[in-house]
């Protein structure tokens, strides 16, 4: 039972933080340097394994940063000194990148505590069976999963990041010319929102894998952004798509015996096929009603 | 050209811009007056957009350096309001009316800041100005072509500048709104303060401005409405472009001769 | 440790051999299987990268493996046939989200790629684990395809790649003019009665179909590299399409070898990974290297372009100081050239080197003096810079001090018929804005010829 708190609360955190920083990352239209970030950042956990050993968060959060950066670098670079179309540029680092990860995975499987399966999956099931002893080991207190106090801080850090730096944040997302104009810092917050992604990403990554998190990041984001009037509303509404996704799928995971994060993933794209089915048949009535009334005119 | 006791408001000295290789704008100098309304004119393509742009420092330039009143864009950020291009905006984006206009309000205030009463006031007042309050809460894309425009210029409006750059400010919008900006650069004015526009309806230009600035890959021309829209400065920018100057520009930018050239 | 290494099994060279000598028929059909796969893949994958649509294979892999699970619960077989369709159902069911979303809802196009591509994923992986808690047979190996493996691969998936990949070859070549033209423009090809829609969605069909059986050998995950990284690296060996097509598809065998060689060495490794590092290696390789566009080359005509600028600026400076002169006295030391034009000490002194080198100047009782092919030259730059100063004067109307500037470039760049050009434009051929003559052109100048 209390595994099950754990897990739950544990995945929340991930849909919420990963919900949070999506919603700046479709507005900027930078679904796809998503993408490729959350791709990276397995070579960026890699190495910090191999160099470290050890797992300990802040060096896990820095190798992710810094592999993270330099994945939006390069993509940028590439892009303006080979003449590459920006999508291209993006594909050819983070494919490389991912593609190093998962070949030192093979071959110092020994020394790293990851599969290949955990990349893809995550393995948020075992999340409550890693946790954190605080103190001496063995009387020390067991404080609970470390996966959880990882994102718990990447979460603390995201939030505090948007409360903070809400009006840059609109403003650099809204419309970069004109934040331009008004002296802000633009390239800054590009790379301020990618070190965002980096760390959700590696925080999440015990939790669903490298590929799942893009469907976390993008896709509550994007059925809050269907619905949203203000930047306030759509990313109150990406936590609660993003909640309900982790409750919904958790459950789903369940009943068809399938695993936790795929399932989470699914849901949200079912709730937003839900919504984009529901703003449809609005769309539709609508135009009924308009020809109706253009009917009764003439 | 006009000497002021104080520095003009925008001075722009040999500036060079391109796009990948074309040359887009070649050797533009020009120095507009204090408080009067500037039209930039040219046929399409001509740079009209990249010249407003260069002067924001929102695409690099070759060469050339421009100045404000006197000192670099550094310093007068903050009396310069820049207004996009319609066709620039995202108007999905999910923002409503009054924060887009307190977003004019941005630059004064520091990353932790929320805006003030004071910024709320001055930004209803330049909704109020544009005739734009009670759509307050509406978002971006419930709005009519003309009323989008208008929010923008609210937005700069609530900036409380000194010098006004528009990028296209009359295109496409209805005859309320048109009225509505032509009494904005009244009171604007009346005010010391100065407007530049790219403007492309020839047929109001001399009505609407006191300046003209013309643009065809280059300078043609630069004055008063009165002196400088003549048959000859038109036939000029609209004739067609310097095929010569063109093709060795865009040559020298290909092969990267300007920077070869720096190092002496 | 290392002798009984030896002997419990063969070394990197035996296997090498042994592969080579094609005993293992299998090994010999899976590296057929996947340099057909990179060769088609990368050719289909450059029109992707033409269209723009670079990233569109990365999605469609990723949305294939729903259908691959789906197509397992529904049948409980592995007939590759069976998988390929199943594959081939739910990537274009991706394909057609990508489109439509961004069409019918407010959602731009680069977030529908990546909604397309983690939702089908999730929804792949979710079937797979689903599977995998079944009690169903010949289950194994299906996880193979996220991220491939070569060594996994039957002798049936090996003859369905072959026909497959072969007709996408064949149908490339076949249709390749209406390709290009698309690819070119698709307005333009509109205009000129091509039925658009039809040829893209035979080109979708055919990336799909590659990404499709490419699924086994490269994975989920990585199959949008096979597509998109051989074409960038040719992109930069020529201009011309169908060159670029057969380096990528070259690219794409070679990597295809690579990788294929490694999987044999040691069956556990994913083929995958590995065909992406080889590509990415070639592609760096062209990025450097490339004899056109490489960044070395690029760096190196820079260096080249500096060198003569800095030399005609020196014999431009020489002929100034001639004129001065009243072209009697030809001798003139180092000061005499910084007081005209500031070039740092170092970089002069080379500068003259070379010049004396190719007998433009030589060494004289002060310091240098102007040869004769050194003379001629010096005239007819100074002529086009002073050409230039009256053009920019005449027709844009720029003032005698800012002209020079300009034309202190555009001279080194001028050629005979632009020369000619511009007298025919001028009014003023005789003297530049500063009032300086203009050399008249001096006969047997033919620098350019």
């Amino acid at each position: 039972m209390i595994n099950d708190v754990w897990i739950l609360a544990t995945a929340s955190l991930v849909a919420i933080s990963c919900a949070l920083v999506g919603v700046f990352l479709i507005l900027r239209r930078q679904a796809l340097m998503g993408d490729a970030i959350s791709h990276s950042v397995l070579l960026g956990i890699v190495l910090a394994f191999l160099i470290s050993e050890s797992r300990s968060l802040p060096v896990m959060l820095a190798g992710a940063v810094i592999i993270g950066l330099i994945t939006a670098w390069l993509s940028d670079t590439l892009h303006k000194v080979g003449k590459l179309q920006s999508d291209a540029s993006i594909g050819i680092v983070f494919t490389l990148f991912f593609a190093i990860g998962v070949i030192l995975i093979s071959l110092y499987a020994g020394q790293v505590d990851l599969d290949q399966e955990c990349v893809l999956y995550g393995e948020i099931a075992f999340v409550p069976f890693d946790t954190i002893i605080w103190g001496s080991s063995e009387q020390g207190l067991d404080i609970g999963p470390r996966a959880f106090w990882m994102i718990s801080v990447v979460f603390v850090i995201v939030l505090a990041s948007i409360l903070v730096a809400f009006n840059r944040l609109q403003t650099v997302a809204f419309h970069p010319s004109l934040a331009l104009s008004l002296g802000i810092n633009v390239v800054f917050w590009h790379y301020f929102l990618m070190t965002l992604v980096s760390l959700t990403t590696v925080a999440s990554f015990d939790a669903v894998g490298a590929i799942l998190v893009v469907a976390l990041l993008v896709i509550p984001a994007s059925s809050a952004y269907l619905l949203a009037s203000t930047l306030k509303n759509m990313l109150w509404l990406a936590v609660i798509y993003a909640q309900s996704a982790v409750l919904i799928g958790y459950a789903l995971a369940y009943a068809l015996d399938s695993a936790i994060s795929a399932s989470i993933a699914v849901t949200s794209g079912v709730l937003l096929g839900l919504t984009i089915l529901g703003l449809q048949v609005h769309k539709i009535r609508l135009r009924r009603q308009g020809k109706a009334t253009l009917l009764e005119k003439a | 050209m006009t000497q002021t006791t104080r520095p003009s408001p925008i001075s722009v000295n040999n500036l060079n811009m391109r796009y990948q290789y074309k040359p887009v704008l070649t050797d533009v100098s020009f120095e507009i007056p204090e408080g009067k309304t500037i039209a930039i004119v040219g046929p399409n393509g001509a740079g009209k957009s990249t010249l407003l742009k260069g002067i924001m420092g929102l695409e690099p330039l070759m060469e050339g350096e421009v100045k404000f009143f006197g000192e670099p864009l550094a310093q007068k950020r903050l009396a310069t309001a820049y207004v996009p291009q319609r066709e620039e905006i995202d108007w999905d984006f999910p923002i409503k009316v009054m924060d887009v206009v307190l977003m004019g309000r941005h630059g004064q205030l520091k990353l932790w800041q929320r805006p003030s009463k004071l910024d709320h006031e001055i930004a209803e007042q330049a909704l109020k100005d544009l005739q734009m309050w009670e759509f307050k809460d509406r978002q971006i894309s419930q709005l009519s072509g003309g009323q989008q425009q208008r929010v923008f210029l609210a937005r700069a409006l609530a900036q409380q500048a000194s010098l006004y750059l528009m990028d296209e400010p009359f295109a496409g919008v209805d005859v309320a709104t048109e009225k509505a900006i032509i009494e904005l650069f009244k009171n604007l004015k009346a005010q010391g303060k100065t407007i530049v526009c790219v403007h492309h309806d020839l047929n109001t230009v001399g009505e609407y401005f006191d300046w003209i600035i013309f643009i065809n890959a280059r300078l043609v021309a630069a004055g008063p409405v009165e002196s400088v829209l003549t048959k000859e400065n038109l036939n000029k920018t609209y004739g067609g472009r310097l095929s010569l100057l063109n093709d060795l520009t865009e040559q020298m930018y290909r092969t990267r001769l300007n920077q070869a050239h720096k190092h002496d | 440790m290392q002798e009984w290494n030896l002997i419990q099994q063969p070394g990197t060279w035996e296997l090498l051999i042994e592969f080579w000598s094609f005993e293992d028929m299998n090994a010999l059909w899976v590296l057929m299987g996947s340099i057909l796969l990179g060769m088609s893949a990368s050719v289909i994958g450059g029109f992707a990268f033409l269209r723009k649509r670079s990233l569109i294979g990365d999605a469609l892999a990723h949305a294939a493996l729903p259908g691959v699970m789906m197509a397992f619960l529904l049948f409980q077989t592995r007939d590759p046939l069976v998988m390929f369709l199943g594959a081939l159902t739910s990537s274009f069911i991706g394909f057609f989200l990508i489109d439509w979303l961004p069409k019918n809802t407010k959602i731009k196009p680069d977030t529908a790629l990546a909604i397309t591509l983690s939702f089908f994923f999730a929804l792949g992986l979710m079937l797979l684990s689903h599977i995998q808690g079944l009690q169903v047979e010949n289950k194994s190996g299906l996880d193979k395809i996220l991220f491939g493996q070569a060594a996994a691969m039957t002798q049936q998936d090996i003859t369905l790649l072959a026909y497959v990949t072969v007709f996408i070859l064949v149908a490339v070549t076949a249709f390749f003019q209406k390709f290009r033209l698309i690819a070119f423009s698709a307005i333009y090809a509109r205009s000129l009665g091509v039925p658009v829609a039809l040829y893209e969605l035979l080109l979708a069909l055919l990336i799909v179909m590659s990404v499709v059986v490419g699924l086994q050998l490269v994975g989920v995950v990585l199959m949008a590299a096979v597509l998109l990284t051989p074409i960038a690296a040719a992109r930069f060996w020529s201009d011309q399409l169908t060159t670029i097509l057969f380096l990528s598809a070259f690219f794409g065998a070679l990597s295809a070898l690579i990788s294929t060689q490694i999987s044999y060495l040691a069956p556990a490794m994913p083929t995958g990974p590995w065909m992406v590092v080889s590509l990415a290696s070639l592609f760096l390789l062209s990025l450097l290297f490339a004899p056109s566009r490489g960044l070395i080359k690029r760096y190196w005509q820079q260096r080249q372009l500096r060198q003569k600028v800095s030399e005609e600026n020196v014999l431009r400076t020489l002929y100034k100081l001639y004129e001065r002169r009243q072209f009697e006295q030809n001798d003139f030391n180092i000061a005499d050239i910084q007081a005209l034009r500031s070039m740092p000490t170092d970089m002069l002194k080379d500068t003259l080197k070379h010049l004396c080198k190719k007998q433009m100047i030589r060494e004289s009782m002060r310091g240098f003096c102007l040869s004769k092919e050194g003379l001629e030259i010096a005239t007819q730059l100074t002529r086009r810079h002073r050409l230039w100063e009256n053009y920019l004067n005449q027709y844009m109307d720029l003032p005698a001090d800012q002209v020079h500037s300009q034309a202190e470039r555009i001279e080194h760049i001028l050629t005979q018929e632009q020369e000619w050009q511009l007298e025919a434009e001028l009014k003023n051929r005789k003297s530049d804005p500063h009032g300086n003559p203009i050399p008249e052109n001096t006969e047997g100048m033919s620098r350019d010829k």
